[in-house]
């Protein structure tokens, strides 16, 4: 099949191209990327006023399959990662069973290939059953496909255990990507400790909770020379200490999350929204800032939603028995443009490498670019749309989203992995 | 009338509303103080204690209430509930709202959880007491006694001794001094206080000694010595040298000062026996007021006004 996707503006940071041109797709191929391209007999994709970028990523999705399908499984999570205008997500091994050795990987591997909608790319876990004991037989895994290491939901808590475990990925320099959270300080913490925490006579979780085990994880990488990629960075402190280990060289890249960038702890007051209850938590409007700058600097690598889906009786609890997290597969890149682009925080460029090309390379997958020559893994993005966040826009199982109730500014219309549409006009093909 | 459907924070209430509920709660004492002890006002209501925490000493207190208000009180105690059996707090407010119940009481140990009854039905909600959030009613009582012994609230000093971190009687109590015009000093090691008293509107102290001659109230609260992971003071022996009331710290205090307690006490904890038992301790005057300040709150949700409180 021959794809034209005429008079769109191209961005690619990695090429340093942000012009308006059109891209030609021969067989999943892109073989020209230019001015007024003639291809006789090609299905035409007008994209004026419409930004083409490479294909979105998101290097932390729980898809929550197999185990717990009631709350999403492969089929829907690739299909809301679609609609989001992914054209691929990276699974953490949170499942059940757990991810955590070679037949699990190839489980994930096939069931994508048979009702994905976008690539995958399973990361397996750490340690065997996420004990943050013993080591999982990561070489298994990446001979299945295992793209990178982590213990998420957890930090691995004994710092001799991550010493092995950086010291075992560097073998086959993986990354180890790292849920930083100290127990003993964080206890059964569940929103931030401050004024809120205070407010509301919930225990607090507090941010050198994050920062100790961030600070902790930089030493081991340092001492290993494993290449460390940090989950879901909440704190200025912890920013901070990325910031410093990169400006050392160390091979340290960290993610934040939108929720994290866009919500502040008073979103919690006074209803206790369980919506609104993550882990890490919703910090200050100071740590908020923070994150927003280091996004602009380069401390930041990655956007990633550490999309959470759960089913709505499960976050009908009580506060402190609701499970933590937010999905946002689908809204992230509406909150970006709305919140950054639209305010001329990030130009297209900056969003392009924040959430295609930055994540790629933290997690040591392969480029994705728009370069002549290469696969057409592609997102194209309306940036002028209003979108509703209501419970019927979500194509994942689950709808529990902090944002829900929100209108927000462009969404992404067209998604091509290997030159297939994932998503065309909008709809989830 | 009250300007709020719910008394599940204290700040839910406006001052007037405050004032509103001491003033009806005076009333209903006098009341409690007849022979018979009954009034007709709440005759046909419905008022379901859902307890889903065992508290023995609310729950009576409450209890205590409905009954002088001739309503009909049914109770939801904590083994009988229905959340042990799977059932969400969700699912026990659509039940309650399908009985038509006018008024839960809710204790629960989780913060927040009457907030969320309220959404899910249309009964007025009393906070019984929320996890370590709050405990308006008890605020209330604590209020009406001071007023009762030292004859006014504004520009009082009062001095809450303790687990600060872990109560819900402080989380309403500061609060609830604010309001009046009182001013709360919450005092305890920093093992014992939230990230940020200040946030509640509190001054900090971390030396009971330092602050005793300032005091007209002193707050004692209840340790929990049965804590099982990491001990937030050494021994309770330094604890009750420290930040325990005893003879010689109520002779450095004013004269008219008084001692409060919620109960139950640790005697020889958080207040030696001899100052339990003196006539500066009001532990049972704040019992006293609780049946009545309760009464009062009932009374004053469920639509009446404070003219017709004592008919
Ligand atoms: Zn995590």
């Amino acid at each position: 099949m021959t794809l034209l996707l005429r008079g769109g503006r191209v961005v690619d940071p990695g090429l340093e191209l942000d012009e308006v041109c059109d891209v030609l797709i021969e067989d999943g191929i892109i073989t020209k990327v230019g001015k007024d391209v003639v291809a006789a007999g090609a299905t035409v994709v007008e994209c004026a006023e419409k930004i083409i970028m490479p294909g979105l990523v998101d290097v932390h999705t729980h898809l929550r399959e197999p185990g717990f399908e009631y709350k999403e499984d492969v089929e829907s999570g690739t299909r809301a990662a679609a609609h989001g205008g992914f054209s691929a997500v990276c699974a953490m091994p949170n499942t059940n069973p757990i991810c955590d050795e070679g037949s699990a990987v190839r489980f994930l591997v096939e069931r994508a290939a048979e009702r994905g909608h976008v690539r995958v790319h399973p990361i397996g876990a750490l340690t065997v059953g996420l004990k943050g004991e013993s080591l999982a037989e990561m070489g298994d895994m990446i001979a299945e496909g295992a793209v990178a290491f982590s213990d998420d939901g957890k930090g691995v808590q004994d710092a001799g255990t991550m010493r092995r475990v950086m010291d075992y990925a560097v073998t086959f320099g993986a990354t180890v990507v790292c849920h930083c959270e100290d127990e003993a300080l964080v206890g059964k913490g569940v929103v931030n400790e401050g004024v809120v925490s205070t407010r509301l006579g919930l225990t607090g979780w507090p941010s050198a909770g994050e920062d100790v085990a961030v600070a902790r994880d930089i030493a081991i990488a340092e001492l290993t020379g494993c290449r460390l990629h940090l989950a879901h960075i909440s704190t200025a402190g912890a920013l901070q200490a990325v910031r410093e280990a990169k400006e050392r060289g160390v091979a340290v890249t960290c993610e934040v999350t939108p929720h994290h960038l866009f919500l502040d702890e008073d979103a919690l007051t006074p209803e206790y929204d369980t919506a609104m209850k993550m882990n890490p938590p919703l910090r200050t409007s100071a740590d908020r800032a923070a994150l927003v700058a280091g996004l602009k600097d380069g401390t930041v690598d990655a956007i990633a939603t550490d999309h959470a889906p759960h089913a709505a009786h499960e976050k009908a609890l009580e506060f402190e028995l609701a499970p933590f997290g937010t999905t946002g597969l689908e809204t992230a890149l509406p909150l970006v443009i709305t919140n950054l682009v639209a305010k001329d925080t990030l130009t297209w460029s900056d969003v392009a490498r924040l959430m295609a090309t930055g994540p790629r390379s933290a997690l040591n997958l392969p480029p994705v670019t728009l370069a002549e020559g290469s696969v057409a893994d592609i997102t194209i993005i309306d940036p002028e749309c209003r979108v509703e966040i209501t419970p019927a826009f979500f194509e994942s199982k689950s709808g529990n989203s902090a944002f829900l109730g929100t209108t927000l500014l462009g969404k992404a219309t067209e998604v091509l992995v290997g030159g297939r549409f994932a998503l065309r006009n909008g709809k989830v093909v | 009338m009250l300007s709020t459907r719910h008394i599940i924070d204290i700040e839910d209430l406006t001052l007037a509303d405050l004032t509103l509920i001491l003033d009806t709660a005076e009333s209903f004492k006098e009341v409690n103080e007849r022979r018979i002890k009954k009034l007709p006002t709440l005759r046909g209501r419905t008022i379901v204690n859902l307890f889903l925490e065992p508290s023995t000493r609310t729950r009576t207190s409450f209890e205590l209430a409905a009954k002088r208000l001739s309503a009909d009180g049914i109770n939801f105690a904590a083994s009988a509930s229905a959340t042990v059996k799977g059932e969400s707090l969700v699912d026990t407010a659509e039940t309650l709202s399908a009985m038509a119940c006018d008024l839960v009481i809710l204790r629960h140990k989780y913060a927040g959880s009457p907030r969320m009854l309220a959404k899910h039905m249309d009964a007025h909600i009393i906070n019984g007491g929320d996890g370590m959030h709050q405990h308006p009613t008890q605020a209330l009582l604590d209020l009406f006694t001071m007023r009762e012994r030292l004859g006014h609230l504004e520009g009082l000093t009062v001095g809450i001794v303790g687990d600060i971190s872990h109560s819900r009687v402080a989380g309403s109590l500061v609060p609830a001094l604010k309001m009046v015009g009182a001013r709360p000093i919450v005092i305890g090691p920093p093992t014992l206080m939230p990230a940020r008293p200040d946030a509640l509107g509190a001054e900090v102290s971390y030396t009971l000694d330092d602050v005793l001659p300032e005091l007209d109230v002193a707050y004692m609260l209840r340790i929990q010595m049965e804590r099982a992971e990491g001990m937030p003071f050494p021994s309770v022996r330094e604890y009750s040298r420290l930040w325990g009331m005893n003879e010689a710290r109520l002779a450095r205090m004013r004269p008219d000062a008084i001692v409060m307690h919620p109960g139950p006490m640790n005697r020889g904890v958080e207040i030696s026996s001899a100052v339990a038992d003196s006539p500066r301790a009001v532990v049972l005057d704040q019992v006293n007021a609780g049946v009545a300040v309760r009464m009062a709150a009932m009374y004053l949700l469920l639509g009446g006004d404070a003219s017709d409180a004592t008919a």
